[in-house]
């Protein structure tokens, strides 16, 4: 309750902040203690200290999974503040109302993280996308920014719709929109009506997580909005989609039989063999990384497919691992005056510390051992063998991940092994302090990945 | 009226508003349709909710308040599309203002 309720006065505390102040530094400043406050709100109701006593029952339950992902959320986004609140700024005009868009978001983040009925679902979901909508259109006079924001709104309204068709029908066979009420039996002469509005639903989270045959819109969107904003886009978004999924599969999915399996396998498989084979084709490193998360989602889709403790734990190293590399790789990238392959040529000689740190975070990226991205990704493969059957799909997992590593290292080949004179804006020790504290957090819990799991279980 | 016809209606309205969306080439038409598309879903909810009072009141002759949830839900659909509205149009008039057109066949040539 902390987060949603302390996230939202914060919001609108930003939007006040530029009527009292223009001056920018002191709007970043504000935005940073804001969230670190947000954050440690959370902290605090994770061992019991609730602020707001609000009787929820029925509509949100704030279980320790749900927290501990708002806490990796509200610290990825600290973390994402201090890189590239500068760069926030510099988008347009209107500083202060894109960090209050931002809590806004992350208001939206908890609900989903803790929702107990599909109304909130419904609601959380919405809170995400409306003020993202605007993010990706902030960049007014730049026609890919317009054209980013009208595709991603017409596709987010037109995917709501069809959730809303979904619950509807799932309300039509069960009389209820509580997630405990999903379990119950069906009239059988309504369970037609049941499956369908749970495949509408799928549908529609698969189009907001950017699963395979609905990912179309995902490239275009991150590649035309502005590359701070799909740095948040592709991390916490879509992390926190994921988790109101798999709150979903807890209840609604076990409820309705094995066939699920089949459906979630060819969505998984589909979305690693697109994410993968299209970004080795992909000259700009931004895309690169647009269909990189296309790809990331296809091993986050694992945790649903396995749905067992082994993906739980799992999905939350993986949305922890994921943040933290593709934060880190945005906040080098924004700064890049050329964002294809070539523009990191010889990176390594001019900025030796963000050359050494983004390698980090691309090995992470590709699953290499003694990085957070090799156990995220070890723990959702070992989920799906724990379940047994269809051996087929961690096989193909893992051939993605081999390729995966094609891409990665071609950006790592060009910072240390190609001359050229990469051109970056300036960048201050804290940046750099920042992204190495970063680099080592990952190679930590790359090691020791119960120091996140532990709060899993108080 | 069986429940039947309602879940017809709302189906076909839906279906147009799909298939408007997948056809259509000028953005606030496209627009219309989902918000087509929501409407038949205000109105399958209604008559939802109706027909879960309806065998409630068989079950239990006092449970007048079965199904109000869903009908509280439409309220929700309503403010929620009226915030979408407000953020859909701003951004085709943004995009207007640049591009003098609300044709979405111009956003393919911006593709690379």
């Amino acid at each position: 309750m902390n987060g949603i309720i302390l996230s939202a006065i914060f919001g609108v505390l930003m939007m006040f902040s530029s009527i009292l102040t223009s001056n920018k530094a002191t709007i970043r400043s504000l935005a940073i203690v804001l969230c670190a406050l947000l954050l440690a709100g959370n902290i605090a109701e994770q061992s019991g200290w609730v602020l707001f006593h609000v009787n929820t029952s029925g509509m949100l339950h704030f279980s320790s999974y749900g927290l501990l992902f708002n806490s990796i959320a509200y610290f990825v986004t600290l973390l994402y503040f201090l890189l590239s609140a500068r760069d926030i700024e510099s988008v347009g005009i209107n500083a202060a109302e894109y960090f209050a868009l931002l809590f806004f978001i992350l208001a939206g983040v908890a609900i989903v993280s803790s929702y107990d009925n599909l109304l909130m679902l419904f609601l959380g979901i919405e809170i995400i996308s409306i003020p993202l909508y605007i993010l990706t259109g902030s960049d007014k006079r730049n026609l890919k920014s317009n054209e980013a924001a009208l595709k991603y709104f017409l596709m987010g309204s037109f995917s709501t719709g069809i959730m809303l068709m979904g619950i509807t029908l799932m309300y039509g066979a069960k009389g209820t929109f509580a997630l405990s009420g999903l379990t119950e039996t069906v009239n059988p002469g309504r369970n037609a009506w049941y499956i369908s509005g749970l495949l509408l639903l799928l549908i529609s989270m698969a189009f907001k997580v950017s699963a395979a045959p609905f990912h179309f819109w995902t490239p275009d969107v991150y590649d035309g909005a502005p590359t701070v904003f799909t740095a948040f886009m592709a991390t916490m978004v879509k992390a926190a989609v994921f988790i109101g999924f798999i709150r979903l599969f807890d209840t609604a999915f076990p409820a309705s039989g094995q066939n699920w399996k089949l459906v979630l396998s060819v969505i998984t498989a589909a979305t690693l063999f697109i994410g993968n084979v299209t970004a080795i084709f992909q000259q700009s490193v931004k895309r690169m990384l647009a269909y990189s998360s296309i790809a990331q989602a296809g091993f986050m889709l694992f945790a649903l497919y396995s749905y067992n403790d082994l993906s739980k734990e799992g999905l939350i190293l993986y949305s922890l691992g994921y943040s933290l590399a593709t934060v880190g790789i945005f906040a080098v990238l924004i700064r890049m005056k050329d964002y294809t392959f070539e523009g990191f040529n010889g990176l390594a000689r001019t900025q030796p510390v963000l050359a050494a740190t983004t390698t980090i975070f691309l090995l992470s990226l590709a699953g290499i051992p003694l990085t957070l991205g090799f156990f995220s990704k070890y723990y959702m493969l070992a989920a799906a063998v724990k379940n047994g059957g269809n051996l087929w799909l961690v096989f193909f997992a893992i051939l993605c991940a081999v390729i995966s590593v094609y891409y990665y290292f071609r950006v790592i080949q060009a910072m240390y092994f190609k001359t050229g004179q990469a051109e970056m804006e300036p960048v201050n020790a804290g940046f750099r302090w920042t992204l190495v504290g970063m680099a080592a957090l990952v190679i930590l819990l790359g090691i020791f990945p119960n120091l996140v799991l532990q709060y899993l279980y108080f | 009226m069986p429940i039947n016809l309602y879940i017809f209606l709302a189906l076909a309205l839906f279906s147009i508003g799909v298939i408007g969306v997948l056809t259509r080439r000028n953005a606030i038409i496209i627009f219309m349709c989902i918000e087509l598309m929501l409407n038949s879903v205000n109105l399958l909810l209604v008559a939802f909710s109706k027909m879960h009072l309806a065998d409630m009141l068989a079950k239990v002759p006092g449970a007048v308040n079965n199904g109000a949830d869903a009908q509280l839900f439409v309220f929700f659909i309503m403010v929620v599309a009226a915030a979408e509205v407000t953020v859909g149009l701003a951004i085709i008039v943004m995009m207007y203002r640049n591009v003098h057109s609300v044709d979405v066949n111009f956003l393919n040539r911006l593709k690379n």
